[in-house]
């Protein structure tokens, strides 16, 4: 009874709130309406995200799709072909893609009611991270400001984690959010070795005993969901097993996050002998197996550049290096940060990257293009082509370089969306304030 | 209840007619006196009457559990039993300086997993659970003679017992190992005092850090001092009773888990004018010189570690190559400790199987170690740490009989040791070799049967044949103990149940046998066999040593001991650095096509076209030159526990005690230009602990990476950390728990400090408080606060506390809503240190913004970004660079903000923070512009020292694959050749544990 009570009450307040700063601008900005008319942006520095820059170039776009694209224009464009906006001294970027990510699933890290990204059990591949989606978190604008306008929402929880879906940033809920709604199946591979202490003050490892049980168990477990499958009809119908349907005639993938290159091992054995398609998540080590990667088509979505060396003799720039050889050897790889707000420094990932090995266009790839071949959405983002979604930013400077980076104005779909959010008022109020800018 | 006690009442009658020891005794006695003068005379042997004094053909003589004498030219008492030991080897029994014989398991109570600030012990005892000072060995020993027995086995005849657990441990008592009533066993009753850095059995909060031990130390020290000059005694303390009483004594301090904890305890030792005898773990060989330097005398252990099982590379991915060395090196320890002078014991204390002992002092010889040495630290020196070697330790007159008899000489393989005299009673361990009865006989019957009998093969185990004729030579079963002997042979292979069976003496002076024998008829007849030949010279060649070592050919030790330490620590270079695009940080601005040049450490000169004919000359044409990273906020480099986090005020800690030099991300830090660190206590109470403020000197001790003069800090904290919000359910007994608590926390500690203040400039000052000191320098303007900090209300509130109390706040730290509050910040002169753009990691920080840095800057508060983070800690310049991106802040702004600014706020920039001709050579050559995410560091210099290149780098990874790989290869032979190996697995990077584990 106190419960209700006290909801009604808040509820009350909530609404006295809302009329009282109608004035201010919401948290969260309002998404964009549809594209209206065609768009051109032009005399822009374009890259596409496939390796190719087209300098002095124009792109333009109808419906959500882009319809024109070349690099010093044959054509004139002018008011009367639609809205033309001069792209002069500026670079245009396909959306940055944010992968293995729980942004809309956790809002505030330490306080536990906001956290919705890990659920309770083992085997949970029936949970769907779309559902939990927050198209109303205050985090997400702060990603879209940088150019991060797609991600991979992923659950984490148990062994079996569930099923991700892939937003576009700028929606009033989840349905209108989503670009797939069930993506991918990801799993956490149990670990060789156990952390001892607390995140505080961690004090050593011990091996894990139960590897490999608990590898047996995960193993048993899609070996039943497959025969399930094959047997056809059922009494008793089994909702994490039919949450795998896709992962046998794959045409869905299993995100696997694993690390130590023997668990890495064991994963493409795994994967082998389930005959099902696999993407190898964070794979800290996978550099040390990139030849086999390669041969094998194994995808992989590497954990963040910005990292320390996993073991004490490591190069200890090794995790900065990962992305060039990984490239180099000719592994399909994105990078990824794999957590929420941080991934507004998605592009200085890839930047650092870039910096020990990779070439800029193939750091741009690696937070676009790859992302999107990752999650077989190649056909519709992750470059500017035509054909393709109409989502891209348009940055003041070097995307990859916080020196330079500055998102001036972004699209997804056509829609040009409202890069504001509560970190820009709050610096506005406050500098007001002091009379400083 | 009766057969348990039936037991104990035979043990007690053994045990008493046993004693032997003490010619007079309270004690009662069931039956008649049993005394024994215990007359012994061992001739012939050769003697080691200590362990630089060496007897050939000698005679040691002892009497009643004593010596007697010892030497060349003994002459034998009348009566004495006589011992004849040709070929044999005396030596004083061994003494263990650390073991806990005879004394109980110390016992910990479980865990309740709430919060426990006060001791759970009953009595007029300390305030602290982990302080045993009143604990007595003496006391609580209760001999053990299967413990006893492990030792006495590998040579020791007596020990220093003392309890191993907790910070004081009380008082250690020397017994001998001999079986006996305990009141005959102590040399010495109250021998030594302990002290360690673990908390042991303590479940009591405080201290949960090394550096809250090792001020719980320090403050006991002052407590004892006050204590002891008390004259009204109002507390009554046993703990600090026993404290003072013990001081006298040797004080042996427990300094395990790395060598770095050497150097802490000599410095609390001196402190306060001690001297302690400190245990290691076996790794003092690391750093050798430092050792050296603190004068202490040493106990280690000969526990070398297990070869890896490295056999699948993927898994030896877990070993590093600081492993791979401890394995190898290790053996060379004690030779290390001899080679520098250093005084010694060793002790077989930590070693899983004792067997392993005189095995791996061998081991030990064979790597270096001088065989008078290595006697000499088991023998003499633990007795004479412990002030008892007038009683053991040598075998001059009038000291114990306790020695030990072995075959060869103890540092052979091939030694056994035959037996422990204790107190003049004897203990075998393995039985004596046998007279050799080798050779050719004449074998008779009184049947007139002749048989030609020849003995072969080892001393200890003879095979022997009857030789019939060159064929045919049947075996002889020969069986001899003593001067008895058996004989059992088939003279003729082809019949069978012929077999004849002979038994009889030996006369070793005529090696002649003699007695009867039963033939496979029944028949009995007499023998003799009379030896016609001496054995046959020994044809076997000596094997060759097979485990000799060649000390050349094993690695070296580096500075830090890991794969990226130097094998000589760098020394500071003159350099030219030509042609650089220079940020100054100065009013010159960024210099183009300028050149900086460094000498002795310093910044010499900055300008076009310098000459310097002795500098080693870098091209930076393209790059750019600029002072290094200061970062202030990291927590790098600290040994065990960041936080004192158990009560609300931890002011006395210092991380200064506990720097670990050994820290692999110092080298990652330098790699990403960083030059100096401000090390902070952690966040977990309103009051912290006291900062470290270091140079990043890889390769350097502790003590040499603080920077001199530096002024001191203290670290606060505020919000949710404090007030233990996101701790869990069961954190909510610690005061505060609100904002409002933690504002009261600092009027309550701030009053408290002003008072005391006052009170020691009194006629009758107060019990130094080390908590207080450190607030008092706080309202002295003394020391400087670095407050964690994140919302306005707390921000604003400890301005008014300082205020109050009038002193000021130097800075604050993350401060995520200073923007909110630069106005008065300003107002105060109060710095501001942040992160870049972190945010929603916890409520308190919804309001953060990225544009913080940029308008503290802007409204006139000297900023600068800190990492919090070893792995940000090495990108500080991105960090800074985001000040561009939001905000807006010029490059010379925001490069100030990782460089200039904290140096600032923490007194340096006096000396670091810019490039001006004077400073120190904090310098960082950049491949692009250091605000550029494509920028990296080609050279880090601290103080003209070029601790970081680029291509050293890269060289050094090379050195660690080869180092690697060598390594692997030999464990790989140690597996093969059937030496125990342990599993490869991740390591922590603080193993250590300051309590016990369960």
């Amino acid at each position: 009874m106190k419960n209700i009570k006290f909801v009604f009450a808040s509820f009350a307040l909530a609404l006295f709130a809302t009329n009282y700063s109608s004035a201010q601008a919401p948290d969260v900005p309002v998404p964009a309406p549809q594209q209206q008319g065609k768009i051109y942006l032009t005399n822009a520095t374009i890259h596409v995200g496939n390796g190719k820059v087209l300098q002095n170039a124009t792109i333009g776009f109808e419906n959500g799709k882009i319809t024109f694209l070349e690099e010093n224009p044959s054509i004139k464009t002018d008011a009367t072909m639609g809205k033309v906006i001069d792209c002069t001294g500026k670079q245009i970027y396909p959306g940055i893609i944010a992968t293995n990510t729980i942004v809309g699933l956790s809002e505030i890290e330490a306080v536990r009611a906001t956290n919705d990204n890990a659920e309770v059990g083992t085997f949970n591949p029936n949970v769907r991270s779309i559902v939990s989606y927050n198209t109303d978190s205050r985090v997400t604008p702060t990603l879209r400001s940088n150019g991060v306008l797609y991600a991979q929402v992923a659950p984490q929880g148990g062994l079996i984690s569930g099923t991700s879906g892939v937003v576009q940033l700028d929606a009033w809920n989840w349905e209108d959010a989503a670009v797939k709604q069930e993506d991918g199946l990801f799993i956490n591979w149990p670990s060789m070795f156990r952390r001892k202490g607390w995140w505080a003050e961690p004090s050593g490892f011990e091996l894990n005993k139960d590897y490999d049980k608990q590898v047996a168990d995960l193993k048993d477990y899609f070996k039943d969901a497959k025969s399930y499958f094959e047997v056809g009809a059922h009494e008793k119908t089994n909702l994490g097993f039919e949450a795998m349907k896709g992962l046998f005639d794959k045409s869905k993938s299993v995100y696997v996050s694993v690390n130590y290159v023997k668990e890495m091992l064991h994963v493409i054995a795994f994967a082998e002998e389930l005959g099902i398609n696999i993407v190898l998540v964070e794979a800290k080590d996978s550099y040390m197996i990139a030849d086999v990667l390669a041969q094998k088509k194994i995808p992989v979505i590497l954990s963040k550049c910005h990292d320390l060396p996993t073991y004490d003799d490591e190069d200890i720039q090794q995790p900065y290096k990962t992305p060039g050889m990984l490239q180099k050897a000719g592994v399909l790889y994105c990078i990824s940060i794999g957590a929420f707000w941080q991934e507004r420094n998605l592009m200085f990932e890839a930047g650092t990257a870039s910096a020990y090995g990779l070439t800029k266009e193939e750091a741009l790839e690696a937070i676009t293009y790859n992302p999107a071949k990752i999650m077989k959405l190649d056909n519709q983002i992750g470059t500017l082509e035509k054909g393709k979604e109409a989502s891209l930013i348009i940055s003041n400077g070097d995307l990859l370089d916080m020196k330079t980076s500055k998102i001036e104005q972004a699209f997804i779909s056509g829609r040009q969306i409202d890069l504001s959010n509560k970190q820009k008022a709050l610096n506005e109020k406050f500098s007001k304030k002091y009379g400083v800018n | 209840m009766a057969q348990v006690f039936r037991p104990i009442v035979i043990a007690l009658l053994f045990l008493v007619q046993l004693s032997v020891f003490g010619q007079e005794t309270t004690f009662h006695r069931n039956g008649p006196d049993d005394y024994r003068e215990g007359v012994h005379a061992f001739i012939n042997a050769t003697i080691f009457k200590n362990y630089n004094t060496k007897i050939e053909h000698g005679t040691l003589l002892i009497k009643d559990g004593k010596v007697v004498e010892a030497g060349a030219n003994v002459s034998i008492p009348k009566g004495a039993i006589v011992h004849d030991l040709k070929g044999k080897f005396i030596y004083p029994s061994f003494i263990d300086i650390y073991s806990s014989y005879g004394l109980p398991d110390p016992k910990k109570q479980p865990g309740t997993g709430n919060p426990q600030m006060e001791t759970n012990i009953k009595g007029a005892y300390g305030w602290n659970q982990a302080l045993h000072a009143d604990y007595s060995a003496i006391k609580n020993f209760i001999a053990d003679d299967k413990k006893a027995d492990e030792l006495r086995k590998i040579g020791f005849g007596a020990v220093l017992t003392h309890m191993k657990d907790g910070i004081a441990r009380g008082t250690g008592a020397v017994v001998t190992l001999a079986n006996d009533k305990e009141n005959n066993l102590v040399v010495k009753a109250d021998a030594s005092a302990h002290y360690s850095f673990n908390k042991g059995t303590s479940t009591q909060d405080y201290p949960e850090s090394l550096m809250g031990v090792i001020v719980l130390l320090r403050q006991t020290y002052y407590d004892a001092e006050w204590y002891k000059g008390l004259k009204d005694k109002r507390e009554y303390n046993l703990s600090l009773e026993a404290w003072n009483n013990s001081q006298s004594l040797p004080q042996i301090f427990d300094a395990v888990h790395d060598w770095q904890n050497i150097l802490r305890a000599d410095k609390i030792g001196r402190e306060f004018g001690v001297q302690y005898i400190i245990k290691g773990d076996g790794s003092e060989y690391q750093r050798i010189d430092e050792i050296k330097n603190s004068k202490a005398r040493i106990i280690t252990s000969l526990n070398f570690p297990k070869a890896y099982d490295v056999e699948d590379p993927y898994k030896a991915l877990w070993v590093s190559l600081e492993e791979m060395k401890s394995w190898e090196l290790a053996p060379t320890n004690a030779a290390a400790l001899a080679k520098a002078g250093i005084d010694f014991s060793l002790t077989p204390a930590d070693l899983e199987k004792k067997d392993d002992f005189l095995p791996n002092l061998r081991k030990a010889v064979k790597y270096g170690l001088d065989s008078t040495i290595a006697l000499k630290a088991i023998t003499y020196n633990p007795a004479e740490f412990l002030k008892v070697e007038d009683k053991v330790g040598s075998l001059e007159a009038g000291k114990l009989a306790n020695f030990i008899i072995s075959s060869k000489s103890l540092f052979d393989d091939k030694c056994d040791i035959n037996e422990n005299w204790i107190q003049g009673k004897r203990y075998e361990i393995k039985a004596f070799e046998p007279k050799d009865i080798r050779g050719t006989y004449k074998l008779a019957f009184s049947n007139n049967t002749n048989y030609t009998l020849k003995v072969i093969g080892d001393i200890a185990a003879p095979k022997a044949n009857v030789i019939i004729t060159d064929s045919i030579k049947p075996e002889v079963k020969v069986t001899y103990k003593g001067n008895d002997i058996t004989l059992a042979f088939n003279p003729e292979k082809k019949k069978e149940f012929n077999k004849i069976f002979l038994t009889g003496t030996i006369d070793f002076d005529t090696k002649t046998w003699q007695g009867k024998g039963q033939l496979s008829n029944g028949d009995w007849i007499n023998w003799t066999a009379a030896q016609t030949k001496g054995p046959d010279a020994d044809t076997t060649k000596a094997k060759k040593d097979s485990t000799s070592v060649d000390l050349s050919k094993l690695g070296k030790v580096t500075y830090p001991f890991n794969g990226y330490g130097y094998e000589e620590t760098p020394k500071a270079e003159n350099v030219l650095i030509k042609n650089g695009t220079v940020w100054t940080n100065e009013e010159e601005g960024n210099l183009t096509n300028t050149d900086v040049i460094i000498r002795n450490g310093k910044i010499s000169a900055v300008g076009k076209s310098l000459s310097c004919a002795e500098c080693k000359v870098i091209d930076a044409n393209n790059k750019y030159v600029t002072s290094g990273i200061v970062d202030e906020h990291s927590h790098i480099a600290i040994s065990y526990g960041v936080n004192e986090g158990s009560e609300a005020s931890s002011a006395e800690v210092r991380i200064g005690d506990v720097i670990n030099a050994t820290d692999i991300d110092i080298y990652r830090q330098i790699s990403g230009g960083v030059v100096a660190s401000q090390l902070l206590h952690g966040s977990a109470n309103p009051i912290g602990g006291q900062s470290g403020l270091i140079k990043l000197r890889w390769g350097y001790a502790p003590e040499k990476m603080k920077i001199e003069g530096a002024d001191g800090f203290i670290k606060f904290a505020l919000g949710e950390n404090v007030k233990q919000s996101n701790w869990g359910d069961r954190a909510v007994v610690r005061y505060p728990q609100t904002r409002m608590g933690v504002e009261q926390t600092y009027y309550n500690y701030f009053t408290k400090a002003r008072e005391y203040g006052k009170a020691l400039s009194s006629k009758t000052p107060p019990r130094k408080d080390l908590e207080l000191d450190a607030l008092l320098e706080i309202l002295r303007g003394k020391r400087f606060i670095t407050c964690h900090s994140y919302v306005q209300s707390e921000i604003n509130m400890l301005m008014h506390v300082s205020d109050t109390f009038g002193f000021k706040i130097n800075t604050f730290t993350h401060i995520l809503e200073g923007y909110k509050v630069a106005d008065k910040m300003k107002a105060h002169g109060i710095y501001a240190s942040t992160f870049a753009d972190w945010w929603a990691y916890k409520y308190e920080v919804i309001d953060a913004i990225p544009y913080n840095a940029a308008i503290l800057t802007k409204v006139g508060v000297i900023t600068a970004v800190n990492s919090d983070d070893a792995e940000m800690g090495r990108r500080l310049n991105q960090e800074a660079a985001k000040s561009i991106k939001y905000g807006g802040l010029s490059e010379i702004e925001a490069w100030k903000l990782c460089t200039l600014n904290p140096a600032k706020m923490l007194h340096l920039d006096g000396h670091t923070g810019s490039i001006k001709a004077g400073k120190d050579a904090d310098v960082v050559v950049w491949s692009d512009n250091p605000l550029s995410i494509y920028a990296r560091v080609e050279q880090t210099f601290i103080d003209g020292i070029r601790f970081y290149d680029s291509q050293l780098d890269a060289q050094k990874r090379d050195d660690i694959r080869r180092e690697r790989a060598r390594i692997i290869q030999k464990m790989l032979d140690d597996k093969t050749a059937g030496a125990p190996t342990q599993q490869p697995a991740p390591k922590g990077k603080n193993d250590m544990t300051i309590g016990d584990e369960n």
